[in-house]
């Protein structure tokens, strides 16, 4: 798969300076607070924002695939019945209708990764593969691609949840300049519960990256009621040092709901309601427990 | 709110500034009806106008305010505003609606209007260049004026809009004299037919030199008289300070900073008083004609970087005491502000070419931050030998949001005023001044002449040259939209449409320039510009070393958008027919929902940094630029064109009804080379590239507004990413950019209409994202955040 959600241009929250990050389609996690929820299935789907239909009827007239009937004055899709072909987006009177997910060739993905060099090189950025997790996506598609950024001497930064077999780390590593290493929870059974997966293979991956000179931003989704703890934090500190990894920067993201206005968007329901994130003062002693254990580049924040 | 000003001295001038309202002051009027009506015919035209600034300068009432440190006044007192009967004289509904109109007003006494009825109006009516210039355009022109194809500058106000030299800080008028009358000697009687019309110019800038020393000497007195009487020993020490000051200047060249800022004030009211330059005077690049005098005092110890600053935002105050002249008609719609567009530059590179940031630019972004003022307008020109450390100071304050200082880039100032005949050393001294546009300060004439309504002639071409607004037959007949069986026809139609219009334009700006030569000389102006001095020639009939005339264009992002609308539908795409798209355009796309989804959302526009909308705006500048540039104009000079709009795009726009972009009927079209509202929807950057696609260093100037919330560029990332946002659009030859911050009110504003700001990116939360793909309550807390942001 390769399925692209979003190339966001003047990105400046993933990685150094001003980059283009690509959104790629489809994650092995789950995590209960994901703010990109249109990142988590693999293919290509239909997204409709509810709140701001007005119930004109005008994308179940046209849609030639009975897959939109109006039920109660709203449009109600049916998934299986919808080929995708997005003809009821050109006529939604608000505008309100996406296809998301589109697929690029390597040619015409590096043809726009590389419109804004100009602006990587004077602010130190570059391109950034995020998601999504974009080490399930094709290999040899992301290999193609970051080879011809690399020939153009662009830096690539890989923004990963590490939940991927080794060998694909390993073969984009000679190409990537950062990894933005995500390393959510501790307590694997915790991790299990909130993203739906265990963490072994995240935390070996990350020991065997590190072994091999991956240059690595550590962050960490900071939330109060699933990792948001001295406890998690202190281990965290333990594992890095513990396996000799020292990371530049270490990010404390506290958690936000701002993503669970897309959920039902995309007919999905969000888990997360019950989340919180820490206190200000809270978040601010946890980047204390790292800069006493030495990781001294530790923040809040991207 | 805390007051604005580094101590109390300021605090009350600049809240006594922006407190006092703007109100008409008819001294002047009043003073030069008078000398009219008794001298009128008795001296040469260029010896009576600079009689009439004598004459004011003799009798006008005086203002030396107090804790006032630099003095003088257009009028009467701070936001006075004197009328210019002479080149439009109101009628008294026009005084009404001034005053009580809601924006831009300027209020007016029943006196007042009682004035101007018994003795300014009878006297003027048949006489203002207003009623002159209009008299004698063609019926076509009329037509397209009324129609909004075009403005005109010179309609209300005098040919200005310019910047003094590197002279107006070194030189008293004394020295202007003593230059004077050798060049009066000098004259050749025998063999030049001309010597005696020569010799009529001199003698009234020698005039107008008289009326500035009259003007010091006034002050001079006023000073003392109010320094004995003063019982605060500061202040009286002050107010002898600022007598032994007018011993030196204005008569002579400055000894002090103190005393070179006082010069350039003088000068400023004196230009801006003769005739209104359209509104503005600008002292260029202030920091590096204040530096030496800055250097020296400090090393005499008798300035600190405190006093320093201090004399600065003194200076600040006075300019924003003065409002811009008042404007009626359309020319208040194209310019719909009372900014005098005074453009003070920072930075830059010194005429030898090295780097200008020294220890007072620093001091003016102090002031520009601590004053917070709309005017002086201020901006820093950013060079490749600027240091970081400045560009980083200038994006802090600017980063506050409220669109200064404006960026500017030196390098490609340079090359446009190098590519338009000036050289190195002139073009090194030059830059921007009123709003964008290019010029070799205090050597050049350059003269906007008014906005050219570019969108409006893609629509004529649609419609036959017939114009759905005024309802007219305006343009050629050259067919309608369904008749053009291809892209390229339609754009050949849109060619001769254009170079129809601006030959109409052209054409009254030939008239317009020759009236202002023969009748409306600016003697004062023309001695602090160079060589009108040695040429014995005014300002506005060629004296100035450089002169150029410039025609604007507006809306080349919303004109790009119809023209790639049009190519990508109709003709690339079939998905829809021209007439279906006509019909659209005719219902204002009301039930015609896919075609406006289509033309609104799903075609390829400018500031996207995609080569299909590009490329064809490309080709429209090209031809813009090339059915304009290089031709000659009045004064041995030639045009150019920059792309600025002022407050036009609005007024623009309201005249044209919708679009085939989906931009519908009397919205505003796109302004400078902006991309059209909301047709962005792939950031900053994207943005950037498109506009550098636009030849800059063919133009005299151009105009990027950019907007973000506050939040977007918070902390030191923050800073150096619009920093490499500026280098980079400059390593481009983008010739200016700006950042204006979203408000409060924007943010409601977009939640209603989320059509209109789909370009609008705000910061999340550890991300940004566009503001349209938010949930209604995180759109809500972003406003409520950002309202705490100003508060």
């Amino acid at each position: 798969m390769k399925n692209i959600t979003n190339i966001q241009k003047f990105s400046v929250h993933d990685g150094d300076g001003i980059r283009t990050s690509v959104f790629f389609k489809g994650c092995p996690l789950k995590c209960e607070w994901c703010h990109n929820p249109e990142t988590q299935r693999y293919g290509r789907e239909m997204q409709f924002d509810p709140e701001k239909c007005t119930g004109c009827g005008a994308c179940a007239k046209v849609c030639e695939n009975q897959a939109l009937v109006m039920k109660e004055g709203k449009p109600v899709l049916n998934r299986e019945a919808c080929i995708l072909c997005g003809k009821c987006e050109n006529y939604c009177p608000a505008g309100i209708r996406e296809v998301v997910g589109r697929e690029y060739t390597v040619k015409g993905l590096v043809k726009e990764l590389m419109k804004d060099q100009i602006f990587y090189e004077d602010s130190g950025g570059g391109v950034t593969f995020s998601g999504g997790e974009v080490m399930t996506m094709d290999m040899e598609y992301l290999l193609a691609v970051a080879k011809e950024i690399k020939r153009q001497e662009v830096t690539l930064t890989i923004d990963t949840c590490g939940y991927v077999p080794y060998e694909k780390l390993q073969a984009i590593l000679p190409y990537a300049d950062t990894f933005l290493y995500d390393v959510k929870v501790m307590d694997s059974k915790l991790h299990k519960q909130y993203t739906g997966v265990d963490n072994e293979l995240i935390l070996e991956n990350l020991i065997r990256l590190a072994k091999d000179g991956a240059r690595l931003y550590i962050r960490i989704p900071v939330i109060k009621e699933v990792n948001g703890n001295e406890k998690n934090m202190k281990e965290t500190i333990a594992f890095l040092k513990e396996h000799d990894i020292h990371p530049p920067q270490i990010n404390l993201l506290p958690y936000h709901d701002t993503g669970s206005g897309k959920y039902p968007k995309l007919d999905m329901e969000y888990k997360g309601t019950d989340l919180h994130a820490p206190e200000r003062a809270e978040m601010e002693k946890f980047v204390l427990l790292f800069q006493e254990a030495g990781f001294q580049n530790t923040k809040i924040g991207g | 709110m805390a007051k604005r000003g580094m101590n109390e001295r300021i605090q009350k001038l600049r809240e006594l500034s922006v407190t006092t309202p703007v109100h008409i002051d008819l001294e002047r009027a009043k003073i030069e009806t008078d000398f009219y009506k008794e001298n009128d015919g008795k001296y040469s035209i260029p010896v009576m106008r600079a009689l009439v600034l004598k004459e004011y300068f003799s009798k006008k009432t005086l203002y030396l305010g107090d804790g006032e440190l630099i003095i003088g006044e257009k009028g009467r007192d701070p936001q006075a505003s004197p009328t210019f009967p002479e080149l439009c004289c109101h009628s008294v509904e026009d005084m009404v609606v001034m005053s009580e109109r809601e924006l831009v007003s300027f209020h007016t006494t029943e006196e007042d209007r009682k004035l101007q009825a018994e003795e300014i109006i009878p006297y003027w009516t048949g006489r203002s260049m207003r009623e002159k210039i209009l008299a004698r355009m063609t019926p076509e022109w009329h037509e397209c004026y009324s129609a909004g194809m075009f403005t005109e500058f010179m309609e209300q106000r005098g040919p200005g809009h310019t910047c003094g030299g590197e002279q107006v800080f070194t030189t008293g008028y004394m020295d202007y004299k003593e230059k004077i009358h050798q060049t009066m000697e000098s004259l050749d009687y025998i063999n030049d037919p001309d010597a005696v019309n020569k010799c009529e110019e001199l003698k009234a800038m020698d005039i107008s030199c008289d009326a500035v020393i009259i003007l010091g000497e006034r002050y001079h007195k006023l000073a003392l008289e109010m320094a004995q009487k003063e019982t605060d020993e500061t202040r009286k020490a002050e107010l002898l300070q600022i007598a032994a000051n007018l011993e030196v200047v204005p008569a002579h060249k400055p000894q002090t900073y103190w005393q070179a800022i006082q010069l350039y004030w003088f000068t400023h009211l004196a230009v801006t008083t003769e005739l209104n330059p359209w509104d503005a005077f600008s002292p260029g690049r202030l920091d590096q004609h204040l530096n030496p005098y800055y250097e020296r005092d400090v090393e005499a110890g008798i300035l600190d970087d405190e006093r320093a600053l201090e004399l600065l935002e003194c200076l600040w105050v006075k300019f924003y005491n003065q409002p811009a002249p008042v404007k009626v008609g359309i020319t208040l719609k194209e310019s719909a502000t009372y900014t005098d567009f005074a453009n003070i530059n920072t930075g830059g590179v010194t005429p030898d070419g090295r780097n200008g940031v020294n220890n007072v630019s620093y001091l003016i972004l102090d002031c520009m931050d601590e004053m917070k003022l709309v005017q002086p307008n201020s901006n820093v020109t950013i060079s490749k030998k600027t240091p970081a450390k400045f560009l980083k100071r200038a994006c802090e304050v600017s980063r506050r949001g409220w669109g200064q200082p404006a960026f500017y880039n030196t390098e490609a100032q340079i090359m446009e005023l190098i590519n338009a005949g000036k050289n190195l050393e002139d073009a090194r001294r030059g830059g921007s001044s009123g709003c964008v546009e290019t010029g070799a300060w205090g050597s050049e004439a350059y003269i906007l002449t008014g906005y050219l309504n570019i969108p409006k002639v893609f629509q004529l071409t649609l419609f036959n040259g017939f114009d759905q607004y005024s309802g007219k037959q305006i343009g050629l007949k050259l067919g309608y939209a369904k008749d053009f069986k291809s892209y390229d026809e339609l754009w050949e139609a849109f060619k001769k449409q254009l170079a129809h219009i601006v030959d109409i334009k052209i054409r009254g700006n030939n008239v317009i320039e020759q009236l202002y030569a023969q009748e409306m000389p600016a003697p004062c102006l023309s001695v602090v510009t160079n060589d009108c001095i040695s040429n014995a020639k005014d300002y506005n009939a060629g004296g100035a070393r450089y002169n150029t005339n410039y025609i604007q264009g507006v809306g080349i992002g919303t004109v790009t958008d119809c023209l790639a609308s049009v190519k990508y539908n109709v003709f690339d795409k079939q998905n829809f027919t021209m007439e279906e798209l006509i019909e659209a355009m005719e219902n204002d796309y009301e039930g015609y929902d896919a075609i406006y989804r289509m033309v609104h959302d799903k075609t390829p526009k400018y500031g996207n940094d995609d080569d299909y909308a590009d490329d064809i705006m490309q080709e429209v500048f090209e031809l813009y630029r090339s059915s304009i540039t290089g031709r000659p104009n009045m004064k041995g000079g030639k045009y150019g064109v920059d792309m600025l709009p002022t407050t036009c795009h609005v007024y623009f726009g309201d005249v044209i009804l919708a679009t085939p972009n989906g931009r519908k009927a009397h919205k505003p079209v796109s302004e400078g080379i902006s991309p059209e509202k909301s047709a962005d929807t792939n950031g900053p950057t994207a943005v950037i590239k498109s506009c550098a696609k636009m030849d800059h260093l063919a133009t005299a100037g151009t105009l990027l507004n950019q907007k973000f919330t506050p939040d977007v560029v918070a902390g030191e990332e923050g800073l150096d990413n619009m920093a490499s946002l500026i280098r980079s659009y400059f390593s481009m030859d983008g010739h200016h950019i700006q950042f204006n911050v979203i408000d409060r009110q924007t943010l409601i504003d977009a939640q209603k209409n989320p059509e209109e700001y789909k370009d609008l990116i705000v910061r999340v939360a550890g991300y940004s994202d566009f503001f349209r793909n938010l949930s209604k309550p995180l759109q809500d807390e972003i406003i409520e955040r950002t309202e705490q942001n100003f508060n």
